[in-house]
């Protein structure tokens, strides 16, 4: 049974600054002009208030843009490898909405499954999440159209649900969660009996998830994938905002002696993606790279790992340069014929 | 313990080079750490990513057979970055490895069968693999025939193998070149590789097929072996996809819901057929 306690809005610049002084590095949405970004802060006061979702997901604690894999030294003919990147310090993101913090099951279900990713597992373990509730969505969101909820624990150590103007419930989730509490078990409260529910935002389920993942197995060759790219510029920031987006590239730099071997994101999107080096290119339009974007979430990865690629946070819709709605694009694809 | 990290290559030493046309390259590599290459087992089948640090790394399949202990072998052909920074290296140099990669041929089941390759150009180092590892273990099959065909005598890889393969009383060699493509020297056949094949029609009776080549050769031979009475679930074959991990998660060597790197490379056409035209 969850461990259900209340934290004064007050309260949270001390939690934080306990949290830092138990060695934390914590990272907050941070307003940035009209973005919200996660950012490391030093206090609460530095926290953006009033905003439905971040603009870019706190994906990077766990997996960031660019990330070292290893350091060499060339000489002549010989090579030696160095240590790797240092181990992470011990983060803690607070301000994580619901649907992010589901995201993480699928970015450990393809960064977990088969082969460990160690650089991540390190990251992963060292991360505690501290999601708040939404008592606030907006039309691009539909959380609860892929399993979510505006108050979904799954994914959070701790939940926190404004229940009066300066009071949150705190679902104490996971071990993690009762580390933090155990930092200022002072600030904590026991929680009497009010329930959360009617503190989230009204999130309409808007499609038959269900019925979706039928369809598609069926749907490679529909006309719909061409109808819906036509104007996808595959600029590829429908990936770079995604929470579940996991695919990379590996590159080297090298100045002649030492050099580094890094991973960055990539994108299903882009053409090079899939580029064979004879020009062959199994993906060579842009409406196979949009059809591989929404099978990848919607049928592949439930059927291989258990785990709906897509979280219905809505970035994508809100931040395509050429209006494509995800929403929109998914129940035309459930309704076609 | 601390996590291995997986994208961490062997160092591998560059222990012969052979030329194979103007283009490929056949380099033998030896673990520079012994311990590492005791420990290093693979099957029939297998690939992996070798780099050469500063340029990146490049996918091959291990083109030799894992019954020859203490190296691996890797045929490339110049095209890109890496391939001609690796095309650079000389005997002695260090290049990384990682792997072994991807599912096997399952060359265990096919005791007591006859074997059937078909391929062409730079598609015959992943079967070369497995026409090793079937001739080193001579005993578990019946006939063993090679059908091998590139543009031109030039192209041909494994010139060498090719001359004991044609020496070998045990080992039926067919070779040919498309037309033009020959010199005045040249003894094998003259037409493209589903020609050849039709013409020397060899029997399908417990037979496993295996056809590798460049998608128009695959396209043109699977008809030919229809008619020859394979079963697509006796026709192997093995996919290539760009590929950065090696270990599904990169996320972009999918064909359909199936990774190549992961739930292939190997795949009979009766699975084959049922994929998305995505490779």
């Amino acid at each position: 049974m969850t461990d259900k306690k209340t934290i004064k809005k007050s309260s949270l610049d001390d939690l934080f600054k306990k949290m830092m002084a138990d060695g934390k590095r914590v990272l907050a949405p941070v307003r940035k002009g009209e973005t919200v970004l996660f950012q490391e802060v030093d206090g609460y006061s530095a926290v953006a208030a009033d905003y439905v979702q971040t603009t870019l997901s706190a994906k990077e604690a766990l997996l960031p843009r660019c990330e070292e894999m290893m350091r060499f030294t060339t000489a002549q003919s010989t090579v030696s490898l160095e240590e790797g990147p240092a181990k992470p310090s011990p983060v803690v993101v607070f301000g994580v909405r619901p649907c992010d913090a589901r995201s993480i099951a699928v970015v450990n279900a393809v960064y977990l499954k088969d082969y460990n990713d160690a650089l991540y597992k390190e990251k992963s373990d060292s991360t505690t999440i501290i999601a708040v509730s939404c008592a606030k969505s907006d039309e691009y969101c539909f959380c609860t159209s892929v399993g979510g909820s505006p108050g979904s624990t799954e994914g959070s150590d701790i939940l926190l649900t404004l229940i009066d103007g300066d009071t949150y419930l705190a679902e104490i989730l996971t071990d993690k969660g009762k580390a933090v509490v155990s930092i200022a078990p002072a600030l904590f409260a026991a929680a009497g009996s009010e329930v959360k529910e009617k503190h989230l935002a009204d999130v309409p389920v808007q499609f038959d998830l269900g019925a979706l993942e039928k369809k598609l197995p069926g749907a490679f060759d529909g006309a719909v994938w061409i109808t819906q790219s036509l104007r996808c510029i595959g600029c590829g920031t429908c990936s770079y905002v995604c929470p579940a987006c996991t695919c990379f590239d590996i590159q080297d730099e090298t100045d002649g002696t030492r050099g580094m071997r890094f991973r960055c994101w990539d994108s299903c999107g882009f053409g090079q993606f899939t580029l064979h080096t004879s020009g062959h290119n199994p993906r060579e339009v842009q409406s196979q790279r949009w059809r591989q974007r929404i099978m990848h979430k919607f049928s592949y990865q439930p059927d291989q790992l258990q785990v709906v690629g897509c979280v219905g946070c809505g970035r994508c819709s809100r931040a395509c340069p050429v209006d494509m709605n995800i929403l929109q694009h998914i129940k035309d694809i459930v309704e076609a014929r | 313990m601390e996590e291995k990290n997986v994208y961490q290559p062997y160092l591998m030493r560059i222990a012969s080079i052979i030329d194979e046309t103007p283009d490929v390259k056949t380099f033998r590599l030896e673990f520079i750490n012994e311990e590492e290459g005791k420990q290093f087992n693979f099957l029939a089948g297998q690939f992996g990513e070798y780099s050469v640090f500063g340029e990146g790394e490049s996918t091959f399949c291990i083109a030799s057979s894992p019954t020859r202990d203490g190296y691996i072998e890797c045929t490339f052909r110049k095209m890109g970055r890496v391939t001609k920074a690796l095309a650079s290296k000389e005997v002695g140099d260090t290049i990384g490895f990682r792997g072994p990669y991807g599912n096997t041929f399952p060359i265990d089941r096919w005791k007591g069968k006859s074997l059937l390759f078909v391929t062409g150009g730079i598609a015959l180092p992943p079967l070369r693999c497995v026409i090793w590892n079937a001739l080193d273990t001579r005993e578990n099959f019946k006939d063993v025939t090679v059908v091998y065909g590139a543009r031109s005598v030039q192209d041909l890889v494994y010139k060498h193998e090719l001359d004991e393969w044609e020496k070998r009383s045990d080992v039926k060699l067919i070779t040919t070149v498309d037309p033009g493509g020959e010199t005045k020297e040249w003894k094998g056949e003259i037409g493209f590789v589903p020609t050849v094949l039709e013409k020397a029609a060899p029997s399908s009776a417990d037979t496993i097929a295996l056809l590798c080549g460049p998608p128009i050769m695959i396209k043109l031979t699977m008809p030919v072996l229809t008619k020859l009475g394979f079963s697509p679930d006796n026709i192997f074959t093995t996919l290539e996809n760009r590929m950065k991990c090696g270990i599904g998660k990169c996320g972009r060597c999918n064909v359909g819901k199936y990774f190549v790197c992961k739930d292939g490379p190997v795949f009979t056409f009766a699975q084959v057929n049922q994929l998305p035209p995505e490779y």
